[in-house]
């Protein structure tokens, strides 16, 4: 994919999200092109602090997705507790009370698939820290529809299993750092 | 020569026909829906019912009737709680319910019922706040199957935990134990919570308008549509609804991409509980 191409951003991250989403989603600049849309695994019954913690550290727009909202470029997106998040053809953002997929709710495989299809080659799809497999399935998805597969380095993950379920599945994603991720994805959309 | 159009995915394309073919021969509209969601679970069908593709299947689903409900059973999803977000029920019993304490008799309409919890919550509260004499509730649903589970009224044991900390967390006023009994692995709901009660089929994208009422809760059901059906779908509330009659919508569901917004204000806009406007 070379920088013209892409079109969104997809993030999956669970246990140690917070510090690693604080080390990428900060160093997005004013006016960065594209839209970023982040799965984190949050418990259910609680509000998320996700949105208004990043709102006060990012320089770009922070939102939690509302049903149906349409993409905005150079925002990003969390999904709320206790929904898939999912992206229709249309490019709006679609919210589903599905089953949990692998025990999560949002699911990232479930907004990463979703994604691949509505974005096919255009869509980046980033996997960080994590202490089970989701993701590694919508991060295939994402490589076979011609998307940028990228993971945080399992060594320096709070949790490696996630990157490294995502390396398993797509043998052909770059693995980097986290600072590396934000200097590359600068180059996508800065 | 390098494609520039974008062609539709053969999977797409067999959706859509099949789609179309639960429309022409059983009236099952589900054409508008969100089809991201509803393509993730057809998927889900097609493996585990063992078609190879979604045409197979859909042959299957033209000749065969016995198809429909298991079909449907993916199409619709039942995942549902009791006193589900308990900040929305308690915005009902503190804020709504004293609106509705004016009126000597009421009409309430739950939309979407699935397995009855957000119908059973509702009568409950209305118990607890007095008002359930006066009421004549209906849940309706297109699921058969989650309508005959709603009117059996039982559960599984095991989610009465989360069920009875809901309930106490809406500002509940007895003990949810006072309206069920337990057997075997299950809890039944008492029938004298169904008295007033009307449990029927209704679509919200193909049915009409049956009674005014003065409260509309329709939860997680318009997330599953996209927006011409969430159009639909509003424009009947706003229509079924008196003058000030209330509506509330799931946690993340919004009025505002709607053409309908005009037609209703913000009553308790944290908990989506909108208020029609006076004509
Ligand atoms: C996720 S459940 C929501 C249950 C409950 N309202 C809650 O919030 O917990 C969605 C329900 O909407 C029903 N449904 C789907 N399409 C419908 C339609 N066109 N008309 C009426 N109900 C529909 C499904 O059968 C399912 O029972």
């Amino acid at each position: 994919m070379n920088s013209r191409q892409a079109e969104a951003v997809v993030i999956g991250a669970s246990a140690g999200a917070l510090e690693a989403l604080s080390v990428i989603l900060p160093a997005l600049p004013v006016g960065f092109s594209l839209p970023v849309i982040v799965v984190v695994h949050v418990p259910p019954n609680k509000r998320s602090m996700l949105t208004e913690l990043f709102q006060a550290k990012c320089q770009v727009p922070v939102r939690e997705v509302e049903d149906k909202e349409p993409i905005s470029a150079g925002t990003v997106f969390f999904a709320p507790p206790d929904y898939h998040l999912l992206i229709e053809v249309d490019k709006s953002l679609a919210l589903s009370s599905d089953e949990a997929v692998l025990f999560s709710r949002p699911s990232i495989d479930v907004l990463f698939e979703s994604a691949a299809d509505t974005y096919g080659s255009a869509l980046i799809g980033i996997i960080l820290t994590g202490a089970n497999q989701d993701g590694a399935r919508g991060l295939k998805a994402i490589v076979e529809a011609g998307g940028l597969a990228l993971v945080q380095s399992p060594a320096g993950a709070f949790a490696s299993t996630m990157p490294e379920a995502a390396i398993a599945a797509c043998p052909s994603a770059q693995v980097m750092s986290l600072d590396a991720l934000a200097a590359c994805l600068k180059k996508f959309g800065g | 020569m390098k494609e520039t159009v974008a062609i539709e995915k053969i999977e797409d394309i067999e959706i859509r026909l099949l789609l179309e073919a639960l429309y022409s021969r059983y009236h099952y509209d589900f054409r508008n829906y969100a089809m991201a969601s509803i393509k993730r679970r057809l998927k889900q069908g097609r493996d585990q019912l063992g078609f190879a593709s979604f045409s197979a299947l859909q042959e299957s689903l033209l000749h065969d009737a016995a198809m429909l409900p298991r079909i449907l059973g993916y199409l619709t999803v039942q995942v549902s709680e009791m006193f589900r977000d308990p900040t929305y029920f308690r915005a009902i019993r503190e804020k709504v319910v004293p609106h509705l304490r004016t009126y000597p008799s009421l009409k309430v309409w739950v939309a979407g019922c699935s397995g009855g919890e957000e119908l059973y919550s509702l009568v409950i509260l209305f118990r607890e706040e007095g008002l359930e004499e006066r009421t004549l509730f209906y849940a309706t649903d297109i699921n058969q199957d989650a309508l005959r589970s709603a009117e059996a009224g039982v559960f599984a044991i095991d989610r009465v935990p989360l069920f009875t900390e809901n309930h106490r967390n809406s500002g509940g006023k007895s003990s949810l134990s006072d309206y069920y009994h337990a057997a075997y692995g299950k809890v039944s709901f008492d029938k004298t919570l169904r008295r007033n009660v009307v449990f029927s089929d209704h679509s919200l994208v193909t049915d009409a308008v049956f009674a005014e009422m003065q409260l509309i809760s329709c939860r997680n059901v318009l997330i599953y549509f996209d927006r011409s059906f969430q159009d639909r779908a509003l424009g009947l509330f706003k229509d079924s609804l008196s003058r000030s009659g209330f509506l509330g919508l799931g946690a993340k569901e919004s009025l505002r991409f709607s053409q309908h917004a005009g037609a209703f204000k913000d009553f308790i806009r944290e908990e989506k509980i909108y208020q029609r406007r006076g004509a």
